[in-house]
């Protein structure tokens, strides 16, 4: 790197997604607004934000399952991301974890994985698949990755909570997604479990782009990434953990009425 | 990990259905009616009846048990194929119906031929029915073509759970009342009966009866097979992940509105050849076929045997179907508590059916031992544990 240059301008061609001007309201409330959100490829970024900060109606956006009234979301270089549906979306390379663990719990830990794998989509394609030794594999891979090795032919159903949500985090790498957001993947674990994720998510981080929202910032800060703050549907600040936590709005925004005791 | 191919158990209950159906009970029929094992033709078409409710009811449970939609308007599908083959069978029925014309005996009551001139008083959609080959392709494409539009808003549109349920119920009533009126050209509230053969064939002969219990055996039995094959493909794998966790199959990048409409179109045509052979073997279709209680009776089959399972709303259909003859010829005020209590207790104490009881007794019974063995434990240990 040249000393020219300190401070490289954000050039669009290397973001993976690009959020601008972007705006949603539900019934006259305004979820999202003006929000612009930049993230580079391979980045591992965390959203945090007090409830209602519309976190979750940014995921949705992004995924498909909620268009914005305006604004612009683009995946890589030059996709419009809302002119597509989940399923498209999805196919492009991005994955979703969800807050409440998903997995199929009729189904074993194997046959989840093997669902997620890439390919076999249309029902044409469904009828006649059969398991490939490529996919065993792979699927091998997956399970001992997230440490359900000896689990592959358990329902998943009967999986304790911190190992389901493990499994969906599998199910979303089985999808080799370009880029994965991962909806409060510590919600309800232990500490372990949630320290065995932290692990994993950093493990994943630059072969894959990954967006975390989290509200444990014992988690955040075990994770260490950069760190953008929502509040009332746009960024109030970015920036490392420790630069968060002394932002005096963000402070003002989580402790309001301990800010004003402490100016008053 | 995946049973693709038949387990030894299914392998030998199909024999042994294949058996009694295709020999057994035939033969017990051919037994002359002095014989004290003779099986009279109006119980083997009892028995007809009961196995096309099966095929039926096989259809709810591809869609409910296995995909997680609750439809209640499978008898529509179901009476759709039994209009098919009934128009067929009124068109054969010639000059011995009751006012000796070419024309079936409701046309001419309705002075059709006023009404439809050029053709002589037949609607212009029945001409090709005189044809057989138009009639079995009518009960395929018929069913197929209204469940793909009717699939395909339904679930373009995201409709889904009780909302589905309601919508397919009022589908039903809607078409129901469409087929009660006497313009509509099916019959009216009549329907379409007094068949007299199929194919040339006696309807009144014991042997053409026999043939066509053992048709709507092979189909039962077809009906099992395609079943068992499509659920344990990767597409019922796919399917059942729907039923379970709809959004995740739909965030991991699959168009679910396709498959679950590709399974309410093999529903509703598994449905419709069902009901094509329930009509020569009861001699009747009318509107009240398709009215909304017949499909919520098949819900009932399909819990009470087992839905998510094969076997059960076999079992179910034909069980519930046989109390029914058997109650509403005995104590017929008293059948639909009967049935409603059947319901009930069926969901509260068996929510797995018929098939799921032994299963239940299993678990009751390590309950049980695990239970009397905890209480038998602390007598046993407190000697080691006091040095």
């Amino acid at each position: 790197m040249s000393t020219a240059a300190p401070i490289p301008a954000p050039s669009h061609k290397e973001f993976i997604l690009t959020l601008e001007g972007v705006n949603k309201a539900f019934d006259g409330f305004k979820a999202i607004s003006n929000l612009n959100f930049y993230m580079d490829k391979g980045e591992l970024r965390t959203i945090i934000g007090p409830n209602g900060a519309g976190k979750s109606t940014m995921m949705d956006i992004i995924t498909g399952r909620t268009r914005p009234d305006t604004g612009r979301v683009e995946f890589g270089k030059d996709t419009d991301l809302t002119r597509l549906n989940e399923y498209q979306i999805n196919r492009l390379g991005i994955g979703r974890k969800f807050q409440t663990p998903s997995v199929y719990t009729d189904h074993t830990v194997f046959e989840n994985i093997l669902l997620s794998l890439p390919g076999t989509r249309s029902v044409w394609e469904a009828l006649f698949s059969r398991v490939t030794p490529r996919q065993r594999e792979r699927i091998d891979e997956i399970l001992t990755l997230i440490r359900l090795a000896d689990k592959g032919s358990s329902k998943a159903g009967v999986l304790a909570h911190g190992q389901k949500q493990w499994l969906e985090i599998g199910m979303l790498l089985a999808q080799d997604p370009k880029l994965l957001l991962v909806d409060e993947p510590a919600a309800g674990m232990t500490d372990e479990e949630t320290a065995r994720t932290g692990e994993l998510l950093l493990g994943l981080a630059g072969h894959h782009s990954i967006i975390v929202i989290e509200h444990d910032m014992v988690f955040v800060r075990q994770i260490a990434s950069k760190v953008t703050v929502l509040h009332q549907g746009t960024v109030l600040c970015e920036g490392t953990v420790d630069q968060v936590q002394n932002n005096d709005r963000v402070i003002e925004v989580y402790l309001g009425r301990k800010h004003e005791k402490k100016t008053t | 990990m995946m049973k693709k191919t038949l387990s030894k158990a299914e392998l030998i209950g199909l024999a042994v259905a294949g058996v009694l159906v295709f020999l057994v009970l035939p033969l017990l029929n051919a037994l002359p009616e002095s014989h004290p094992l003779h099986l009279t033709t109006f119980t083997l078409s009892l028995l007809g009846k009961y196995l096309c409710y099966a095929v039926l009811a096989l259809s709810v449970d591809l869609l409910w048990g296995y995909t997680g939609l609750l439809s209640l308007g499978q008898c529509l599908f179901f009476s759709l194929g039994g209009y098919a083959l009934g128009m067929y069978l009124m068109l054969k029925i010639g000059t011995r119906g009751q006012y000796h014309t070419n024309l079936p005996d409701f046309m001419v009551f309705l002075e059709f031929p006023k009404r439809f001139p050029t053709t002589g008083g037949l609607p212009p959609h029945w001409i090709p029915f005189q044809h057989f080959w138009f009639a079995a392709a009518a009960i395929i494409w018929v069913p197929a073509v209204v469940a793909a539009i009717f699939g395909f808003l339904a679930f373009r549109s995201r409709i889904k759970g009780v909302y589905f349920s309601i919508l397919t119920q009022a589908l039903t009533y809607a078409a129901c009342l469409m087929f009660f009126r006497n313009d509509f050209t099916f019959g009216g509230n009549n329907g379409l009966t007094d068949f007299k053969e199929i194919l040339g064939f006696d309807l009144n002969a014991a042997s053409t009866r026999r043939g066509l219990f053992m048709a709507t055996a092979a189909l039962l039995i077809i009906t099992y097979l395609v079943c068992r094959w499509l659920t344990s493909s990767r597409f019922g794998k796919i399917q059942r992940a729907i039923r379970d966790s709809e959004n995740r199959v739909l965030f991991s990048g699959y168009a679910t509105a396709n498959f679950k409409l590709f399974v309410f179109v093999v529903a509703a045509i598994i449905a419709s050849i069902g009901g094509a052979l329930f009509v020569p073997q009861v001699g009747i279709i009318n509107p009240s076929e398709m009215a909304t209680d017949k499909s919520l009776e098949a819900v009932v089959w399909v819990a009470v045997g087992g839905r998510g399972t094969l076997i059960g709303p076999i079992l179910g259909a034909i069980g519930v179907n046989w109390l029914k003859s058997y109650a509403t010829h005995t104590v017929p005020e008293y059948w639909l508590f009967i049935l409603g209590a059947l319901f009930i207790v069926m969901t509260l104490f068996f929510p797995k059916g018929i098939v799921g009881i032994p299963s239940q007794v299993r678990a009751l019974k390590a309950r049980w031992n695990r239970q009397s063995v905890s209480v038998a434990a602390p007598a046993a240990l407190s000697p080691e544990e006091k040095p």
